[in-house]
């Protein structure tokens, strides 16, 4: 008795959590006069309409900055994964001076707040003539900038036995071939979860894309949404909400095909 | 000593990326960026000292304070309502239910979504005057309200958004819940505790390194928050400033007057705040922080 009461409980605010999600979803296959009519979940008179309005109306294609969102994400992914599987290689298993302080560094960067940095680095990218193009929102990721997945690496290579890195060396193997044929292959565990946080993130990130890009064509998907209000004005909130659905369902996917790791990811943040 | 620093050779190499990026993005940043909180510096112009001019200009600025308030509000109503549910949901979950992973994902859902523009716009509708709280509201014959349009209450549906994002500290509790050993559990049952007395004489203290963990993390990304301000005020903060996050006041300054650095005083002030809370975070955590049990490693 006392689980059936627990499932309902748990149903019910899963149900609550989830609804204005899903009201989104039938909102945007609704006619507009429609959406503000009930607060129900079937839509009467069910059209795609909202997605083809929405898709052309801030005068670009939606297209167009779903494909600039992809480059910086893949962009940012491979720079992720690349450099901070590095870092953590030099961090968890090569002896050097001044480690430990370095370390500590390391450590320190991941709680500082990125606006202590903003307005330098704002200055630094003018200099450089990157504003307005995607490179501040690339090249940090190649730096190893996110000192978060630094750690996590650094975490799970610990946990990967040193005797393999000895046979390696016996069999002739320096650094790069330890960590080239050893740490990496068994390291995939954790690059997985890097490369998808890395993704979300970035796909969902708008600060930065926010003050970094401004001609219409480069802009990026959250950049563009926003901007949707102002190109059509507050009244098509059926195209809003049609193109609303689609930025996220990059993310749902990825949501519900690496949903195991994605949880595990989280987890194994808060325990170790 | 040379001997020692060629062989700390590979290892810088293996540190190089990492080493640009602390030295150009991190710390060069920094040390900049403390430059220019003393400078009025408007990005065309060479940064021209002014001494503490910005600083002590901060607190005569009226909206400065403000957002300061606005923040503290949003951060000590949202981060224990959101570390409450969190807790718990997890307890609710952890009691061996079948269907765990279903709703540990469902539940997980508006935490993965919630930072991003979409969510922000869709929240703006449903509190809006015609929008779906309203609705369902009106079910009920009860007259709405325009939620996000009037002062006293925008702030609090930013509120609620945060604390509808529980399902991320909900899930760092689940992991730690996992590993309190039954046997300690058990031990406490056959000792009489009831079903309280357990959660709070044992579950808890047994759980606190993760709360700790939790409560940390969660402070310091409530004094960032950003986009869904940003969005539903469309960039002002509005009605009456009432949704004016210290990191909204501080990209308005910035990229919207062009005081770069009074908003390099606004970080810094902020960096200070965050730090003042984490290190109080610590040093009040000794005194309910338990780190004595095998079952909880840190």
């Amino acid at each position: 008795m006392r689980r059936v009461l627990a499932h309902v409980g748990l149903s019910a605010g899963a149900l609550i959590m989830l609804y204005p999600l899903l009201w989104m979803l039938t909102a945007s296959l609704r006619p507009n006069t429609e959406i503000f009519s009930h607060p129900g979940l079937i839509p009467e008179h069910p059209t795609l309409g909202n997605y083809a309005l929405g898709w052309s109306s801030t005068g670009t294609n939606f297209g167009v900055y779903i494909m600039n969102s992809l480059i910086i994400c893949a962009a940012v992914v491979i720079g992720n994964v690349l450099t901070c599987s590095l870092t953590a290689y030099a961090f968890a298993r090569m002896t050097f001076v001044g480690r430990k302080t370095l370390f500590g560094l390391m450590l320190a960067t991941i709680m500082l707040p990125g606006h202590v940095t903003l307005i330098a680095q704002y200055s630094i990218f003018r200099k450089l003539d990157w504003i307005d193009t995607f490179w501040p929102m690339i090249v940090p990721s190649f730096l190893a900038t996110d000192a978060f997945f630094v750690f996590l690496m650094v975490q799970f290579i610990r946990s990967i036995p040193v005797e393999l890195d000895d046979a390696a060396r016996i069999d002739g193997c320096g650094y790069w071939g330890i960590y080239r044929r050893i740490i990496l292959p068994l390291l995939s565990p954790a690059l997985v979860t890097t490369a998808i946080f890395s993704f979300i993130w970035t796909w969902n990130n708008f600060f930065s894309q926010l003050i970094y890009l401004s001609t219409r064509t480069k802009l990026t998907v959250p950049v563009a949404l926003r901007g949707f209000l102002d190109a059509t004005g507050s009244s098509e909130w059926g195209a809003l909400f049609a193109m609303s659905v689609i930025t996220l369902v990059p993310v749902v996917v990825v949501f519900v095909v690496f949903q195991r790791r994605i949880l595990a990811g989280m987890a194994h943040t808060g325990l170790k | 000593m040379i001997a020692r620093l060629r062989q700390s050779l590979p290892a810088y190499l293996f540190l190089l990326p990492w080493l640009i990026g602390v030295l150009g993005l991190t710390i060069g940043p920094m040390l900049l960026s403390l430059y220019y909180s003393f400078t009025d510096y408007a990005l065309l112009n060479t940064p021209e000292w002014t001494g503490l001019h910005n600083y002590t200009a901060l607190f005569q600025d009226s909206r400065y304070l403000h957002s300061l308030r606005v923040t503290f509000i949003y951060v000590g109503v949202s981060v224990p309502l959101e570390m409450t549910f969190a807790l718990a949901v997890a307890v609710l979950l952890n009691r061996g239910l079948k269907g765990l992973a279903v709703y540990r994902a469902l539940y997980y859902v508006p935490s993965l979504l919630g930072g991003s523009v979409a969510i922000a716009l869709l929240w703006q509708q449903i509190f809006g005057s015609d929008g779906l709280l309203n609705q369902f509201l009106g079910l009920f014959g009860i007259q709405g309200h325009g939620w996000i349009s009037e002062p006293g209450t925008a702030l609090w549906t930013l509120i609620v958004l945060r604390v509808w994002q529980f399902g991320a500290p909900m899930v760092i509790f689940l992991a730690g819940l996992r590993q309190i050993p039954d046997d300690v559990l058990e031990a406490a049952e056959v000792d009489g505790a009831g079903r309280w007395q357990r959660f709070w004489r044992v579950t808890l203290p047994l759980l606190s390194p993760v709360v700790f963990f939790n409560l940390v993390l969660q402070i310091i990304g409530a004094f960032q928050a950003f986009t869904p301000a940003f969005v539903i005020s469309g960039g002002k903060g509005g009605p009456s400033d009432s949704t004016l996050f210290y990191t909204l006041y501080l990209y308005q300054q910035a990229f919207g007057n062009f005081r770069m650095g009074y908003a390099a005083a606004m970080a810094w002030v902020l960096l200070l705040i965050i730090a003042v809370f984490t290190g109080l975070n610590f040093v009040l955590g000794r005194t309910w922080v338990f780190y004595g049990d095998e079952g909880v490693r840190r």
